[in-house]
């Protein structure tokens, strides 16, 4: 459905990204991970034909964005950042106006409103001036206008920004109920968002595709490292040779020590939790907790985006 | 043509949203009709002046022309309002797209440059003859209590919504360069005072240059509607002036995106 090939973008000297190349199959939710200045908006603005990269090219939908940006427009839904909204407006006056402007047949404009008013749960305020409504539901208003058309391809740049915790649940939820019937974008640098919601992921760290792959494939790839977490009553430094009885260990850490218990991430190469019970019951230290953590999103982001600032 | 429709129906919905056109309308009304009563007032002075004049030394009376005397000079003033007034309509129509971040709505969907750029103008437009609606009330009264002739009144009209539309034009511009309305505001005002005055610095130049200058001068074509003549030069120079104001707001805001 989408095919980004080699897209670069020059902001004067500095490239906002370089060669960026993935594919999004219909139906999928893909989400686009970076920290803030990744290139993720970059990316989104060229292909939503917001403007045009300085070289590559991207097909979305069959139609190229340097030959027929309209038809690429015609098919697509777009949530920038900050939802495009006029504040003076009301919510209705507003999807109306933009359903004009996508090209909805006239006579499915008010069906194509309320479809999107239900969707993007604002049925309780399509009469409020939208300069009025909260963060929360600002941000469903800017949703609702992206869906009007019933788009071929959603693109939303970092959805749930701004909007409380139950609102996110809610709107993560309805990013999902879209996939398969739309073919959707999301950026995001929030992690757990793209585990919940996203069928692929693709990394970006300063304009360049790091990592592409799905959340689980993301995390078996880290699972080079096992993470232990331990608790144990002990004192001082009584854990320390026991560790370095290990030659699996590579990596230990007290994370946090309260009434004498002893909380360590021990990182190994391979699942040592037997022996390492073992051992600890027979030095006679009382084992309080014990159990191996696998790497989360969040700390493979962390590994890809810090090992890149390192380099 | 439907999408320009709308952005032009969703212009005007901004404009009577917003105190803004309120005021400016309100303003434009109370200050062309003081000065529509100045006038007035001065004309009927003289009038009656000439009246106690010709009485006391047996002479006959002038002639007095509503017309010449009166509307003439009142659509020049008109001219001169509309060039302080019409930059507070201009200021925000590009610019608060800018600011607001609602361009990028703009130009991801299915519309081409031409569409928003005209609708946009067209509204402007649009307001700018319903500014000059009060006015046409004060010119009624003239028709209720004397007797000018009708043409030149239509003519003068017709002149003033082809100067205003070239102002737009300008200020639209200009609007589409910043996202700062004060700025808009204050460059569409210096662009149509410069080419306000320009025909004056036509009488210091060359021969050659002259002619340019007095040209360029938007209000030297004003003057034949003013005085009741409709001449397709004047008409056509207006609507020059207007199609390039356009296009230039078309290639600027083309060249914003390309630069971006």
């Amino acid at each position: 459905m989408i095919q980004v090939n080699a897209l670069t973008k020059y902001y004067g000297e500095k490239a906002a990204i370089d060669g960026v190349t993935f594919q999004v199959q219909k139906g999928e939710v893909l989400g686009l991970l970076g920290p803030n200045g990744a290139g993720k908006t970059t990316t989104m603005r060229i292909l939503t034909c917001y403007m045009p990269p300085t070289s590559g090219d991207a097909t979305i939908a069959g139609f190229n964005i340097w030959d027929e940006p309209m038809e690429i427009k015609r098919r697509l839904g777009y949530l920038p950042e900050n939802p495009p909204l006029y504040t003076d407006l009301r919510v209705t006056e507003y999807l109306e106006f933009v359903a004009k402007i996508k090209e909805v047949p006239k006579d499915r404009i008010p069906s194509a409103i309320s479809s999107a008013v239900e969707k993007a749960g604002l049925t309780d305020v399509v009469n409020k001036v939208i300069g009025h409504l909260s963060k929360g539901y600002k941000q469903r208003v800017g949703l609702a206008q992206a869906l009007l058309n019933d788009p071929d391809v959603l693109i939303l740049d970092e959805p749930t920004v701004g909007l409380d915790p139950r609102q996110i649940i809610e709107i993560r939820e309805l990013i999902k109920a879209l996939g398969g019937e739309h073919t959707v974008i999301l950026s995001t640098h929030i992690l757990p968002e793209v585990e919940m919601t996203c069928g692929r992921v693709v990394i970006i760290n300063e304009g360049k595709v790091v990592a592409q792959d799905t959340p689980d494939g993301l995390t078996q790839r880290l699972k080079g490292t096992e993470r232990i977490i331990l608790e144990v009553k002990a004192d001082g430094q009584q854990m320390e040779p026991i560790f370095s009885r290990f030659p699996q260990i590579t990596r230990f850490q007290l994370e946090d020590s309260k009434n004498g218990v002893q909380k360590y991430v021990v990182e190994t190469t391979e699942d040592i939790r037997n022996e390492l019970a073992k051992a600890v019951v027979q030095n006679n230290i009382d084992l309080f907790e014990l159990h191996s953590e696998s790497l989360s999103l969040e700390e493979i982001f962390l590994h890809l985006t810090t090992k890149e600032e390192v380099a | 043509m439907r999408k320009t429709l709308a952005i032009f129906e969703k212009e005007m919905r901004h404009f009577f949203y917003s105190p803004i056109a309120y005021i400016v309308i309100a303003l434009f009304a109370v200050i062309t009709g003081v000065f529509f009563y100045l006038y007035l007032s001065s004309f009927v002075q003289a009038m009656i002046m000439d009246m106690i004049r010709s009485q006391q030394f047996r002479t006959t009376p002038q002639k007095f022309n509503v017309n010449l005397q009166l509307i003439r000079p009142y659509f020049w003033n008109l001219a001169l309002i509309s060039l302080f007034v019409l930059p507070l309509v201009t200021m925000r129509l590009y610019s608060e797209e800018k600011k607001n971040g609602t361009v990028e709505l703009l130009y991801t969907s299915p519309l081409t440059i031409t569409n928003i750029v005209l609708g946009k103008f067209l509204a402007g437009l649009f307001f700018y003859i319903i500014m000059l609606i009060p006015t046409m009330l004060f010119m009624g009264l003239l028709f209720v209590y004397g007797n000018p002739e009708f043409l030149p009144v239509v003519s003068g009209y017709l002149g003033l919504i082809l100067l205003g539309g070239a102002f737009i034009a300008g200020g639209l511009f200009i609007s589409s360069l910043t996202e700062n309305q004060i700025i808009a505001a204050i460059g569409g005002f210096g662009l149509a005072l410069l080419l306000w005055v320009i025909g004056w610095a036509a009488n210091f130049a060359g021969p050659g240059m002259a002619s340019v200058l007095n040209y360029l001068s938007v209000i030297n074509h004003f003057e034949d509607f003013a005085q009741g003549v409709i001449d397709t030069q004047h008409i056509a120079f207006y609507l020059l002036f207007m199609t390039l104001g356009v296009y230039l707001t078309m290639r600027s805001v083309e060249s914003i995106k390309w630069r971006a």
